[in-house]
């Protein structure tokens, strides 16, 4: 399962939704005809198969009454959506997935990039996406698969990834966050500021990582770093060697029993850290608020190495064309001009296009969550619960400090087949 | 339950009526073996078609390559060699695969140990001491209650009780009989035998109770009038009358133990070896081949156990 799956999870509402989402994918086509707002012969309708973070029943209510496309969610976790683009491209219309499957998934050839000039606010993309700066113009690191090495085909039906900008683009932008250390100071009692915290032995049986083998190297490559022990070329495409060095470090890390449990789940990792199991984890930053909505302290602590990004965005099946591939650029489009935008920040995620996002928060929201500002009035999540009192401030601060920190991104290395099996040996150690 | 004379009974009366139907009555019916095969039928196509198939695929497509993102129809010994890598060169000591499955036999064991033991007196109890059906019968179902919620509930509700500061802990703590929390009592080998002991107890007790209740109460009658005591009663009449459920159960745990990963992942806190979550990290990888070549290497191992149990007492003639 991956990182973005949970991400949804903001509540167990959300996960209750996928699961209804595939239950209704089940209870079948009997649904969506019928409906009102189509005008057309044919009904507009769009297999969305995506993990949990975009999926939102606000976000397709409101896309039907705005643009009568009725969408119908495949819900999976990251590893799922990848499988399933590969053995059954024809069960789905638009895919929302990571950028670092894009190394998989591009050659198998089963999706369809986006022609750029049809996307009304692609000029409007952030530039992490585009340049791999921020805004403000702070670059951003670019060890993984970072979005702007693998936006671009270089022809329609190309499988080669081109380094300047084409018409031909992978996965249209649409949700990225920067990933770092959850704690709970309140029992650490103690300032936290390195990655190296994470393997520290006075947190024995307390740390936790994430269970997805190429996501939870690179945790451990950033302890590796921030202890001296090692300085990588490029995190997220490390060599034989290098696997076998982090590996080393992570299993002597397990052998003298550092991690409590790895997990899975967006209600595992809060659960681990609001019972008190582990004080100090991989996290997610919805996560995060949700601990501290229970009444808990938690902080998303930023570290000084940097944080670890993942990104992802819009691409079509090969099997899309015509009226529905139509349908698919209205959808994209839609999805960037602002309410699907603001939607995402107010849970703590950060939108493609921030200036229509911007236009459809309120100013002290928008302060709050991409400022870096103390909360001029409570916090409210999507939902309408209450995530923060007025006067919080965001850990680590504003879009600029968090996303111009960070050092590298989600990624497939070359040596995935390698690393898997030394995933797996690490597990049996 | 039926014994399969009645059932064959029921269904084609000419097969048990002997040699002496007549030359044209077996004309006009169709031939016994026939009626056999029909009855036997539907049962072996879906087999055919959900089971022996599919193995068929999963054993072809272990000989495949595999690239990042498919699979290569050629031959190749690759999903095999990458699973045993090591297991020479890195003697004395124990390869990944050795380790993984000395650790699934480990708890396999301990689980089937356990639940046979909780199993067996939990049927004895229902068949022996529990007069009423209706009483066998509810008793039975509330066995099943470990199935009525997810495994992601179920993780979660062992935190509150065998976590750090959960119910077990605070009390033991309290009472004075410890000073600190006790670590091992979640995501440790202890937490991932009691969850599977918790689950699976349920598939000892079914088959065991089944063998019990069809047991001659005049043969522990006439053990008693023998002058037997309730012990030897037990060693000589009940358990060898019983093998069967023994067997079938020690099947059913230990087929589900050896194949399992989501429980003692999820109760092992992901840290602990299975064959099953080899599996899954490949599968989860996209590498098919080298996924299909571990669960034919955990199909053999299993098939192998089964046929030391079925060594041990002949299930068909028993049956």
């Amino acid at each position: 399962m991956t990182e973005t799956t949970k991400k949804t999870g903001v509540s167990r509402r959300t996960l209750l939704k996928s699961t209804a989402g595939l239950a209704g994918l089940a209870a079948g086509s009997g649904a969506i005809t019928g409906f009102p707002y189509v005008m057309s012969a044919e009904p507009k309708v769009l297999r969305y198969l995506g993990t949990a973070v975009n999926e939102g029943d606000d976000i397709s209510k409101q896309c039907l009454k705005d643009t009568g496309i009725k969408i119908e969610y495949i819900t999976a976790t990251t590893d799922d959506v990848t499988k399933r683009v590969m053995t059954q491209p024809n069960s789905f219309d638009v895919l929302d997935t990571e950028y670092f499957s894009l190394k998989k998934l591009v050659p198998s050839g089963n999706i369809l990039a986006l022609d750029s000039k049809k996307i009304k606010e692609f000029d409007n993309i952030t530039p992490v996406f585009t340049k791999g700066e921020t805004p403000g113009g702070k670059k951003i690191g670019n060890q993984g698969t970072a979005p702007w090495k693998v936006l671009y085909l270089e022809g329609k039906d190309s499988k080669t990834f081109s380094k300047t900008a084409t018409e031909f683009v992978t996965l249209i932008p649409t949700v990225y966050n920067a990933d770092t250390l959850g704690i709970r100071p309140d029992i650490i009692k103690r300032p936290i500021s390195s990655w190296a915290e994470l393997l520290n032995p006075e947190f024995k049986g307390k740390a936790s990582i994430l269970n997805i083998p190429s996501i939870g190297i690179m945790d451990a490559a950033m302890v590796v770093e921030a202890t001296g022990k090692y300085k990588y070329a490029d995190k997220g495409n490390m060599t034989k060697e290098e696997i076998d060095l982090t590996m080393k470090v992570m299993t002597e890390a397990k052998k003298a029993g550092q991690f409590r449990a790895f997990w899975k789940d967006f209600n595992e990792s809060v659960n681990l850290m609001a019972s008190g199991e582990t004080v100090i984890q991989s996290m997610w930053s919805p996560a995060v608020t949700k601990v501290r909505s229970m009444g808990i302290a938690c902080t998303f602590q930023p570290l000084k190495e940097g944080y670890r990004s993942w990104a992802s965005g819009f691409c079509v099946s090969k099997g899309v064309s015509g009226a529905k591939l139509d349908w698919a650029y209205e959808f994209v489009n839609w999805f960037l001009s602002g309410y699907a935008g603001a939607y995402l920040n107010r849970q703590g995620y950060y939108s493609a296009v921030l200036s229509t996002a911007k236009a459809n928060m309120e100013p002290y929201e928008w302060a709050y969550w991409m400022e870096g500002k103390p909360a001029e009035k409570d916090i409210k999540a999507p939902d309408g619960s209450l995530l923060e009192k007025a006067g919080a401030v965001r850990d680590g601060g504003s879009y600029e400090d968090r996303m111009g920190g960070v050092a590298c991104w989600n990624a497939v290395m070359d040596e995935n087949d390698y690393m898997v099996r030394k995933w797996n040996e690490f597990i049996a150690a | 339950m039926d014994t399969s004379e009645d059932i064959l009974q029921q269904s084609s009366p000419d097969l048990v009526r002997g040699p002496d139907t007549t030359r044209a009555a077996k004309a006009a019916r169709l031939s016994p073996s026939f009626i056999s095969w029909l009855q036997a039928g539907p049962m072996m196509l879906v087999f055919l078609a959900f089971f022996l198939i599919p193995l068929v695929f999963v054993v072809i497509v272990s000989f495949w390559d595999y690239n990042e993102y498919q699979l290569l129809p050629a031959f190749s010994g690759r999903g095999y060699t990458d699973t045993f890598e090591g297991c020479i060169a890195q003697l004395p000591d124990l390869c990944t695969i050795g380790r993984t499955y000395v650790k699934t036999l480990k708890l396999c064991v301990m689980v089937w140990a356990i639940t046979l033991f909780i199993g067996f007196w939990v049927a004895y109890f229902l068949a022996f001491h529990v007069k009423s059906k209706t009483w066998q019968m509810g008793l039975s179902l509330l066995c099943t209650i470990p199935f009525w919620t997810s495994n992601v509930i179920r993780m979660i509700a062992w935190i509150p009780l065998l976590g750090r500061n959960g119910l077990v802990n605070s009390g033991l703590v309290k009472s004075g009989l410890i000073n600190q929390p006790l670590e091992w009592l979640l995501f440790s080998e202890f937490s991932v035998v009691l969850a599977l002991v918790h689950l699976f107890t349920f598939f000892m007790v079914v088959p065991i109770f089944n063998s019990m209740v069809r047991i001659d109460k005049s043969l522990i009658e006439a053990a008693y009038d023998a002058g037997a005591t309730g012990f030897q009663t037990l060693v000589n009449v009940i358990i060898p009358l019983a093998k069967p459920g023994i067997v079938i159960g020690s099947i059913f745990v230990i087929t589900i133990v050896m194949g399992d990963f989501i429980t003692i992942g999820v109760m092992g806190g992901q840290q602990i070896a299975s064959a099953g979550k080899i599996i899954e990290t490949r599968v989860n990888a996209l590498q098919f081949p080298a996924a299909a070549a571990n669960a034919v290497i955990l199909l053999i191992i299993t098939f192998l156990i089964i046929t030391m149990m079925s060594r041990i007492v002949d299930i068909k003639k028993e049956l």
